[in-house]
């Protein structure tokens, strides 16, 4: 027979539900091959500011959340001989993995044995100067700001590195999310370098599980339209993968959501541009000739993923101080509704732009079509909407200066009084932001740096 | 055979994705035999015209019939995306229900799935 692995997701994103990965594990117990369990919770923002709790705490800045995602599984993992690979590493995947060699003593665990992979991180490495001269691909050129962190994708060898150790978890700083599954199918299958299809079939199975619950229903049901059994308890997705590069996408025993053609192709091209040149450090992947085939109840077989040769280039994430984000919003209700709160945004504005000349604000209606509208309410403003109902005022700046932001937030508040009448329900925030950009470099001095350790207690 | 004339909600689902200020959205019929009226309904001008007010650049449009299913990636729609948009969908992640909701398609009726609250209101 052959040889097949199991790979299950716990976490899609930094946010997301902490219960998720156990019913996942008990799956994994059922199956017989080698088992893994992921964990993708690192978006660039977290990175950047996990990157600046270390500044303060070097014994800390890898996931806030790494408790709450393996206190419920670290002993059925042990149990179900299952490994755990996951990006929880974060900023500092040395304190992270000396933060999981305490959870086990906690849990009393012995005998756990943890890796990490390191070499993502630009700044240990590199000055702000050389980082900041790279090219930018996407985002906000980060010249002349103070660069927060510089993280450059790695991708699965160093993830298969730290499994050839012989350890029960791998925990990663910035690799690519797909890393986090194709590092598991590399150790095992020992696919080689130039395996184009089969590295982009292990990419594609990453792929799909990598947000989690978004290829099992979550993020996908539309009642009446798209529905789903049981979101409340969402099953997250398991997947097998053969040598071959075939894949089966299922999800987790006794849970809700469900896999279907339709859920897995929503989510085969989530994030994706040219669905013919997907590029990561391991394998440019080309999904034109995906077919998916349903293959029993919650099980879709995925099939015709092609790989080419990756680009010469890796990606990396630079973030830099982005200023503060101040946010205001008081709801208008009932007869003439829409009418106050048109009036409330207009005085807002006319106040507003008294002070704060040199950048936008956007003073708009929730409720009135905002979301959908641009920074001039420009679709509004041609619209015929209903004057009664229950609409929100909601008003918005960035700057890089907090007391204009609080400012703005202020002005909302005193409609209370000096406003309209009938709004209530106030609420505000005023929050520091990241500035994030892409940029690329070149791979030889990345690769040579990367490597994989072992982490005793 | 009838035509019927609905938001494209009608007759396809899709998700929205962002990469900096570009945006990704997935259509993909519930029928496969609305595929081709999707292909020659749903054009990249037509998207384009949809996100112009949010500043959108450009819009290019990817086919995969395997599945099927079609990716517009439109440059320039998301008011700056995370790192600088004031709207309160940084990353665009409704838009997938603007080009759902605002794009009429005109189909044969059995290109709606049957039972769909779009035939009952007709």
């Amino acid at each position: 027979m052959t040889k097949k692995v199991y790979i299950g997701s716990g976490a899609g994103f930094a946010g997301d539900r902490f219960d998720a990965g156990a019913p996942v594990v008990e799956t994994l117990g059922r199956m017989d091959g080698p088992r893994y369990l992921i964990f993708e919770v690192m978006g660039e923002r977290t990175l950047a500011i996990a990157q600046r709790i270390k500044m303060r705490n070097p014994d800390k800045g890898y996931s806030p959340y790494l408790d709450h995602y393996l206190t419920g599984v670290l002993a059925l993992c042990r149990e179900h001989n299952v490994r755990i690979v996951a990006n929880l590493g974060n900023a500092n995947p040395i304190g992270g993995a000396k933060r999981v060699h305490e959870l086990a003593k906690e849990l009393g665990i012995e005998g756990l044995r943890v890796a990490i992979v390191e070499g993502d991180d630009l700044l240990t490495f590199m000055s702000a100067d050389e980082v900041g001269s790279l090219p930018t691909v996407e985002g906000l050129s980060i010249d002349g700001k103070e660069i927060v962190a510089a993280n450059v994708y790695l991708g699965a060898r160093p993830v298969a590195a730290a499994l050839a150790l012989g350890v029960d978890i791998v925990l990663v700083g910035r690799t690519t999310d797909a890393a986090l599954v194709l590092g598991p199918l590399i150790h095992e299958f020992g696919w080689a370098e130039d395996d184009w299809d089969r590295l982009a079939a292990g990419t594609v199975a990453g792929h799909l599980l990598e947000c989690g619950g978004q290829v099992t229903g979550g993020y996908f049901c539309d009642p009446g339209f798209k529905d789903v059994p049981g979101m409340a308890d969402l099953g997250f997705p398991v997947a097998e993968i053969d040598e071959m590069g075939g894949i089966v996408i299922g999800k987790a025993a006794n849970t809700g959501g469900m896999v279907t053609r339709a859920t897995v192709t929503e989510q085969i091209l989530y994030e994706v541009h040219d669905p013919a040149n997907y590029l990561t450090p391991d394998v440019t992947l080309d999904i034109t000739g995906v077919t998916l085939e349903d293959a029993g109840k919650d099980r879709v077989r995925v099939k015709g993923a092609r790989g080419k040769p990756p680009p010469e280039t890796l990606k990396a994430t630079v973030s830099a101080d982005g200023g503060f984000l101040g946010e205001a919003e008081l709801t208008y209700a009932g007869p003439n509704a829409l009418a106050r709160a048109k009036l409330a945004a207009d005085i807002v504005t006319t106040r507003v732009k008294r002070r704060i000349t040199d950048t936008g604000i956007r003073v708009e209606v929730i409720g009135a079509g905002a979301v959908f509208d641009n920074d001039r309410s420009e679709r509004l403003a041609g619209d015929n909407r209903p004057l009664d109902g229950e609409y929100r005022l909601r008003a918005a700046v960035r700057t890089q200066d907090k007391a204009e932001a609080q400012y703005l937030t202020d002005e909302v508040l005193s409609l209370f009084c000096s406003g309209p009448a009938g709004g209530g329900g106030f609420r505000c925030s005023v929050l520091g932001q990241v500035n994030t950009s892409s940029v690329l470099l070149p791979r030889g001095p990345v690769e040579a740096r990367s490597r994989a350790i072992e982490v005793t207690p | 055979m009838s035509s019927i004339t609905v938001p494209l909600h009608a007759v396809a689902h899709g998700r929205a994705g962002d990469k900096g200020n570009r945006s990704n959205i997935s259509v993909v019929p519930y029928l496969p035999d609305a595929f081709p009226h999707l292909k020659a309904q749903v054009t990249e001008a037509r998207v384009l015209e949809l996100f112009r007010h949010k500043g959108a650049s450009a819009v290019t449009r990817y086919e995969l019939p395997n599945l099927p299913a079609m990716n517009f990636v439109i440059d320039d729609a998301l008011e700056g995306g995370v790192n600088s948009a004031l709207c309160q969908d940084l990353h665009g992640k409704t838009l997938s229900f603007l080009l759902l909701g605002e794009m009429t398609v005109t189909v044969p009726v059995a290109c709606v799935p049957a039972g769909s609250r779009y035939l009952q209101d007709k």
